[in-house]
């Protein structure tokens, strides 16, 4: 790999109250890559994630993307930098149509969301359309989000997530809660889509069949802080990722 | 140096029955979560019973004392039946129909006591053995308050020992920390909802028997008493019984050295800036903690969807014969109807600001007051002429909305409640007491619309067109790119900020559009009644405002016009039919409620989706 540098954070520290939820972590992200980050409950993967969107500005450290600083950014601006995610527990707009789910982010990459005289129903509908058919949810895309399935509804979060065609996507759990067989199948539409954009992913998973299938790197985090970080191979044969994480039950 | 004294011990007089009403309303709160705008009259009714009790029990002082106990004891019952009647029903529905509940309330013990004790203001009698004054320094202050001074402390004692040193205490700090915590523990919840019900309302009532040696009982005291103590609630932190003691001593102290030191004008405003600047700095108060969101995001505003079916046929119907059937209507009519389209207009602004922004304001009348003074000023003090005055008078409320809603939607959920609310009371003191520009409490009169609009029927038209134009307007935005982002933002504020969306911006302007649009809602209504009053700005109106969306329900913008009209037309109703309007509609807000606990148009709308409700 000609390894390009897209995401750099150094010594990052954030701290709840006297809690360290993480603690001088340092992370360098390749263009291009697939990267797991796991580590066990409270490691600080999701923490690190609110630190990297700006949904949490950082106690400490500095947050460099495509060689500009973000940290600090409000979440907004980061976004439009090009870093999009998705979150743990499914956040879609609950009283919106899965079709004006998407909507909301193309609106949004367009700069309309003011817009009070237009209708909302004739903007952007194909391309939301469109977007939904990648995911497979296009035969769904007029009804009410709040009907949809546990496995449609983490379709639909991606759909969003990949709607301004971001640079870096952060996956925090894109698995959870599913079936095996959902899961491989929504692991498959990532990595197709993650090779047809040609994007960087960084995402967080427990299921490590998934992990160790999809990541090109791995980097395990534990106490707020970097373990190990390497190829799969690698860091299945980390001795002491084996003792704090894969050995403690966690696999 | 005596007049500091003496002010310094009437502030902390004072302090003593804001602390005991407070930290009721307080406990309450922690508990239940329920916002009890009840609570004031639970207040009034102690202070009219203790003056019926205390002047009929025979045993001299003994009898007068027992008499103060008693009411107080009377009214604890009442809320214990309250609590188990009435609000036990509604814990699972969304928050905004529980406070439509305790505003029905209001208006039932406002009318209860108007039947039994008429309207007149009463004087209790003398507080046997402790009508006279004791000499202070050189001055004269009075023992009854002396007394006080001493019992409000004892009071906070047991309170605290009752807090801090029972499992009953423990429970109820532990609800008040985390609600869901308790129940998972197999604690009876309800048990200790009632408990903590009958004891706020001890409390009100005991401060309410207390209090009534002191000042003469007014109809009015509902209304004042519970401003006061969402203020000290709000300063001290909700939920905290402590904090509400030392929010209770700023006030007091406040108000009292207030009155000495600051002109006439910044009297009452005074404690509402203290109220908004804690809300800004520190929202959970001095002495309070953050709450925990307890129902996820936008969990305040219950779940609406828009799969309720199109209206169009409906409005367009309605539309035809407001404009063709008036002329036919007899006066009293058109009046009524030109007075539902203020009414539809204020009301379906707070129904985005609630139903699509989530952002549930207690204080929406300011915008409706000051669109109303803005065009009354414009034509009496800016000399323009009434057309002119009638478009720039919303203007007024535009400006107030954006600056007060720079501060508010920093905050969200019941804090964005409160500074809505502190705002609202800062307009309010402000028109009641600027004498030389707003009239203060006499109002602007002979605001009346130019001559060639001043027939009803002329005036009427003019009405529609501003106001469907409001409305068209209100709905336009409703399903605009800016109202499905709204809603976003209502839905799930974090996923929108990491969708590029500036949260706060968003709701900036939707709180200006909702101002802007109810302050046209004034403007309509000045000219209607020919003059501007501080009442305007009022909570009552805010509440009605509320009650308007939560009788239309949320799911649509066209329930709020519907709710309008339905809450002013059972008011005009029952005021010709009954001197007790205020009860009759009480009642019929509550049996609403209770059968309805989704709204009306939540309830029609639920008959007519077609895939199911959220919850479903």
């Amino acid at each position: 790999m000609a390894d390009e540098l897209l995401l750099e954070a150094r010594g990052l520290c954030k701290a709840f109250g006297g809690v360290r939820a993480v603690d001088g972590l340092c992370l360098h992200l390749a263009r291009g890559e697939v990267r797991a980050l796991i580590g066990p409950n409270g490691a600080g993967k999701t923490t690190l994630f609110n630190l990297l969107t700006g949904q949490l500005v950082c106690d400490n450290g500095l947050i460099l993307f495509q060689g500009e600083r973000i940290s600090g950014l409000p979440p907004h601006r980061i976004w439009r930098k090009g870093i999009s995610r998705t979150f743990q527990i499914t956040a879609a707009f609950q009283s919106l149509s899965v079709l004006e789910n998407v909507q909301v982010a193309l609106l949004s990459r367009d700069r309309a969301t003011h817009r009070m005289l237009a209708t909302a129903r004739r903007l952007g509908q194909e391309e939301a359309v469109r977007q939904l058919a990648r995911v497979g949810l296009a035969d769904q895309a007029e009804r009410p989000c709040f009907v949809l399935s546990y496995g449609d509804l983490k379709r639909l979060e991606l759909a969003v997530a990949l709607a301004n065609r971001p640079v870096l996507l952060l996956l925090d759990e894109p698995t959870a809660g599913m079936a095996p067989q959902e899961r491989s199948a929504l692991m498959a539409l990532v990595s197709r889509i993650v090779a047809e954009e040609g994007l960087t992913v960084l995402f967080t998973e427990h299921d490590m069949d998934v992990v160790f299938a999809a990541a090109h790197r791995i980097t395990v985090i534990h106490q707020g802080r970097t373990l190990a970080e390497g190829t799969p191979e690698a860091i299945r044969g980390n001795a002491r990722v084996q003792e704090i994480y894969l050995g403690g039950g966690g696999g | 140096m005596t007049l500091l004294l003496l002010q310094f011990l009437t502030g902390l007089t004072n302090a003593m029955f804001l602390f005991l009403v407070a930290s009721g309303l307080s406990l309450i709160f922690g508990v239940t979560r329920i916002i009890n705008f009840a609570h004031g009259s639970f207040f009034m009714l102690g202070a009219y019973m203790a003056a019926s009790l205390a002047a009929v029990l025979p045993g001299g002082a003994g009898g007068y004392y027992l008499g103060l106990l008693l009411a107080s004891l009377a009214v604890a019952l009442l809320g214990g039946l309250v609590e188990l009647l009435l609000l036990r029903r509604i814990y699972r529905s969304a928050p905004l129909y529980q406070l439509l509940l305790t505003f029905a309330l209001v208006l039932v013990m406002a009318d209860a006591v108007r039947l039994f004790w008429g309207p007149e203001n009463r004087l209790g009698p003398p507080p046997p053995g402790l009508s006279g004054s004791l000499p202070i320094l050189d001055q004269q202050f009075p023992t009854y308050d002396l007394a006080i001074l001493l019992l409000g402390p004892s009071v906070a004692a047991g309170l605290w020992w009752l807090l801090y040193r029972t499992r009953w205490g423990i429970l109820i700090r532990a609800a008040t920390a985390d609600r869901e915590m308790v129940g998972a523990l197999g604690v009876k919840e309800s048990w200790l909802f009632t408990g903590v019900f009958v004891l706020g309302s001890w409390l009100a009532g005991l401060a309410g028997a207390l209090q009534m040696p002191r000042q003469a009982l007014t109809t009015v005291l509902d209304s004042t008493v519970i401003a006061e103590a969402f203020v000290v609630v709000v300063v001290g932190g909700m939920g905290s019984p402590f904090g509400a003691l030392l929010g209770a001593v700023l006030i007091g102290l406040l108000q009292a050295f207030g009155i000495l030191w600051l002109p006439r004008e910044f009297h009452m405003v005074i404690v509402f800036l203290l109220m908004a600047i804690v809300l800004i700095f520190r929202p959970w108060g001095l002495l309070g903690r953050p709450l925990q969101s307890d129902r996820g995001e936008g969990g305040w505003v219950p779940e609406t969807s828009r799969w309720a079916g199109n209206p169009g046929w409906a409005a367009g119907g309605i539309a035809l014969l407001l404009l063709l059937l008036p002329p036919l209507l007899p006066t009293f009519f058109v009046w009524l109807l030109v007075e539902i389209l203020a009414f539809a207009l204020f009301a379906a602004s707070l129904q985005l600001l609630i139903g699509s922004g989530g952002m549930i304001s207690f204080g929406h009348a300011a915008y409706f007051g000051l669109g109303a003074y803005g065009a009354a000023l414009w034509m009496q003090q800016g000399g323009l002429p009434m057309p002119v005055a009638f478009l720039l008078g919303p203007l007024a409320a535009l400006g107030a909305a954006l600056i007060f809603g720079l501060f508010c939607v920093r905050l969200s959920g019941v804090y964005f409640a409160m500074l809505t609310l502190a705002f609202a009371q800062i307009a309010y003191a402000v028109v009641h007491q600027w004498y030389d520009l707003t009239g203060g409490d006499n109002g602007l009169l002979g605001v009346w619309p130019a001559s060639a609009l001043a027939t009803p029927l002329r005036y009427y038209y003019l009405a529609l067109l501003a106001g469907g134009i409001g409305l068209a307007f209100l709905g336009r935005v409703t399903d605009s790119p800016f109202g499905v982002t709204l809603r976003a933002t209502r839905d799930h504020a974090r996923r929108c900020e990491a969708l590029g969306v500036n949260v706060r911006a968003h709701q900036l302007l939707a709180f200006s559009v909702a101002g802007l649009c109810a302050g046209l809602g004034g403007t309509i209504f000045v000219f209607l009644k020919g003059g501007a009053f501080p009442d305007y700005l009022g909570i009552p109106v805010s509440v009605e405002s509320l009650a308007m969306v939560l009788l239309g329900g949320m799911q649509s913008l066209w329930g709020a016009p519907v709710g309008a009209a339905l809450y002013l037309f059972l008011d005009t109703v029952i005021t010709r039919s009954t001197g007790y309007w205020q009860a009759a509609l009480g009642g019929i807000l509550i049996l609403l409620v209770l059968s309805f606990p989704r709204g009306v148009g939540g309830w029609l709308a639920g008959k007519t989706s077609r895939e199911g409700s959220p919850d479903g």
